[in-house]
């Protein structure tokens, strides 16, 4: 295990390396600089910010530099917020992010895995076709669709909930709901299938031919099994929450880290959308990371497999 | 010896999209404590259907025990809800599957897979269960029982398994041990040696064996009455001796041309031709009819009676009735 964790973990540092070249490269290749909007400045102003920010410099120099900055988590200033640095902005907006994630990724799980559960013991009935419709508008329905119709109907129209900002408890449901039906629909279709099948597992049968309750199967038996497949792709579920946040800050004017990313990337603000890009992939990777060993842990058969393996 | 279950015109059918499947139509065999009973017959006959009726696991619905009694120490199960079979299953009466490979749970430890009944059903405390899961792995012949509870089952070998499974079905001291093909998915080697495992623990327990088969060679090895199965009806019954010596029926007799001899080396074997009928509509006559050497008019119109041979055997078919005799021989 320890063999296997340090070799995802050298795995983590190369993918992080890798999407930081791919960002750098993508930015570069992409014609204009922060400065070209502002007509105002004079050429010589220009070359001068240039320089202030290294862009005068050639690609080569500049990439050293920003691995550097990446290597030391210090992505230096913002170009177009004189007064922040990138570190600035994401402390103060990436925890707002993450609150509105891991809020939306718990609700999904929990309401996924019960939705999942209830419609595989339902198998076919009524609460099943209910729970099973609710998972495929939830797939089909695009998050930024959902978030205007609930502000439409609920702010707007009904007007028992705010329309925006993320001030209370009030304020977080209507975003909440907005990213998380989405996931919520993945998860519980997945459980449901999984669920189904493991219920006609002969592991299963043998727990009823031991006069166990019903609940003790579902849950020891059943459950740990099924959720299997779910833990897999929490991974993916996690990358599309995460980039859902960004739609949906944008929506709600959630002062989190997607409106500064999505506003850097239209100010043409280097470091503030190379330290954003580096920091989230880090941190998925990591998140990725924690999801396999996790699954090691609820499998015995993989731990050994990879220890094997490796 | 104590009459343990009394099984009287068990029927159960499966309700499906395509109609109903008549699995088991009619099905009457006692057991006795200390008894080995094995019911033989072809893929699809109702053996396991049968089987998981007596404890009440068909899957219901679309499963349903339609018709019938089974009485377990002269107590009536049909009529019992699931949470009064709940204490009946895996204390009084357990269940043995065909694969080892799946009946475990890959995510639990053998040590929590053995103790759980035990936990459920007696008042006992972690270490009475630990003391009493070890004792067992011991009599199910597993080597080093203490390590082997912290683990898995993907860390035992397919014979390895099954015996922690027969451990698992015989914990809470059961009086009645269902065995569906226990031994058919392993090789023979293992095979021969889960066998023996079954006659010592009948030997130290004196519990009481149903075991399904389609291996006559497994029958003759661990049997003390036969019931062979056909379409969903015991066909003919009778101590292992007079199935094996005497056979009434065409059907036994068949199944006993097509299994290879030592003793008669060089004759052919004779697989019987045609498949059993379908049982969505099973036939209002002899469900034989279609693939039998002797088949008659009567056969195809009319189930035959039964003839009793001996006491315990019995036979259905036509052939023994005195009217088709008398008829025959004029
Ligand atoms: N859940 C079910 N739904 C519908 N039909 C079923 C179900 N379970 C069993 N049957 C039907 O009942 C009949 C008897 O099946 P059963 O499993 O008892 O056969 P078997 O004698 O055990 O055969 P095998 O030797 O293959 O195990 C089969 O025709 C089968 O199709
Ligand atoms: S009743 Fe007729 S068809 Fe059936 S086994 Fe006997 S002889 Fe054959
Ligand atoms: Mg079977």
């Amino acid at each position: 295990m320890l063999k296997y964790t340090i070799k995802r973990f050298l795995l983590m540092i190369m993918t992080i390396w890798i999407i930081a070249t791919l960002t750098f490269v993508l930015m570069n290749a992409i014609p204009g600089s922060p400065f070209n909007e502002e007509r105002t400045s004079n050429e010589a102003v220009q070359a001068n910010l240039e320089a202030h920010f290294n862009l005068d410099q050639s690609p080569l120099v500049q990439y050293a530099g920003y691995l550097k900055s990446i290597a030391t988590f210090d992505y230096g200033p913002s170009i177009k917020k004189p007064n922040d640095s990138v570190n600035d902005l994401l402390s103060r907006g990436f925890p707002i992010s993450a609150e509105l994630g891991i809020i939306s990724v718990t609700v999904a799980l929990l309401s996924g895995v019960v939705l999942g559960v209830i419609a595989a013991l339902r198998h076919n009935g009524i609460i099943d076709y209910l729970a099973m419709t609710i998972a495929v508008l939830g797939i089909s329905i695009p998050n930024f669709v959902l978030a205007t119709l609930l502000i439409q109907q609920l702010s707007v129209n009904a007007g028992v909930l705010p329309v925006a900002t993320w001030s209370s408890p009030m304020h977080m449901i209507l975003p909440t709901i907005a990213l998380a039906t989405g996931p919520m629909a993945i998860i519980a279709r997945l459980t449901r299938s999984s669920m189904l099948e493991v219920l006609t597992q002969d592991y299963i049968k043998m727990a009823r031919a031991k006069g166990l309750s019903p609940m003790t199967i579902i849950v020891k038996h059943a459950l740990k099994n099924a959720l299997m497949p779910v833990v897999t792709i929490m991974g993916t579920i996690l990358a599309g929450v995460l980039t859902g946040t960004f739609v949906i800050e944008k929506i709600f004017a959630i002062p989190g880290m997607g409106q500064y990313f999505v506003e850097s990337i239209n100010q043409r603000d280097y470091p503030v959308i190379m330290g954003t890009t580096v920091f989230y992939s880090a941190f998925l990777v990591v998140i990725l990371f924690i999801v396999d060993i996790t699954y090691g842990f609820l499998d015995p058969r993989v731990k050994i497999h990879k220890e094997e393996g490796n | 010896m104590e009459k343990i279950l009394e099984v009287n015109d068990l029927h159960v059918s499966f309700l499906t999209y395509g109609g109903e499947v008549k699995a088991v139509r009619g099905v009457s065999f006692d057991l006795h404590k200390g008894e080995t009973l094995a019911i033989v017959g072809e893929s699809g006959c109702g053996k396991s259907v049968t089987a998981s009726s007596l404890m009440k696991l068909i899957p219901t619905p679309p499963g349903k025990i339609s018709q019938g009694s089974i009485k377990f120490k002269d107590r009536e199960l049909v009529n019992l809800s699931d949470k009064q079979m709940r204490k009946i299953r895996g204390v009084d009466i357990s269940m043995i599957f065909q694969d080892p490979m799946t009946a475990l749970n890959p995510t639990l430890t053998i040590g929590t897979q053995l103790t759980e009944g035990l936990k459920q059903h007696r008042n006992i405390s972690n270490k009475e269960a630990k003391i009493k899961a070890l004792e067992m792995l011991d009599l199910v012949g597993i080597p080093y029982p203490e390590e082997r509870l912290k683990q898995y089952p993907h860390q035992f070998s397919g014979g390895m398994r099954q015996r922690i499974v027969i451990a698992i079905a015989l914990i809470c001291e059961p009086d009645l041990l269902i065995a569906d093909e226990p031994t058919t998915a392993l090789d023979v080697t293992i095979q021969a040696q889960i066998l023996e495992l079954f006659e010592r623990i009948q030997q130290e327990t004196n519990v009481a064996i149903i075991l399904i088969t389609h291996d006559l060679g497994v029958v003759a090895k661990v049997a003390d009455r036969i019931a062979v199965m056909y379409a969903g009806k015991i066909i003919e019954s009778g101590t292992k001796h007079e199935l094996f010596y005497e056979p009434l029926h065409p059907y036994t007799q068949g199944l006993l041309n097509s299994i290879p001899r030592l003793d008669k080396k060089g004759e052919k074997l004779e697989p019987i031709d045609g498949t059993p009928p379908d049982l969505f509509s099973p036939p209002q006559g002899c469900p034989f009819t279609a693939r039998c050497p002797h088949a008659m008019v009567a056969c195809e119109k009319v189930y035959p009676p039964r003839y009793q041979a001996s006491e315990e055997h019995y036979g259905e078919c036509w052939l023994y009735d005195e009217r088709v005799k008398k008829y025959q021989s004029s």
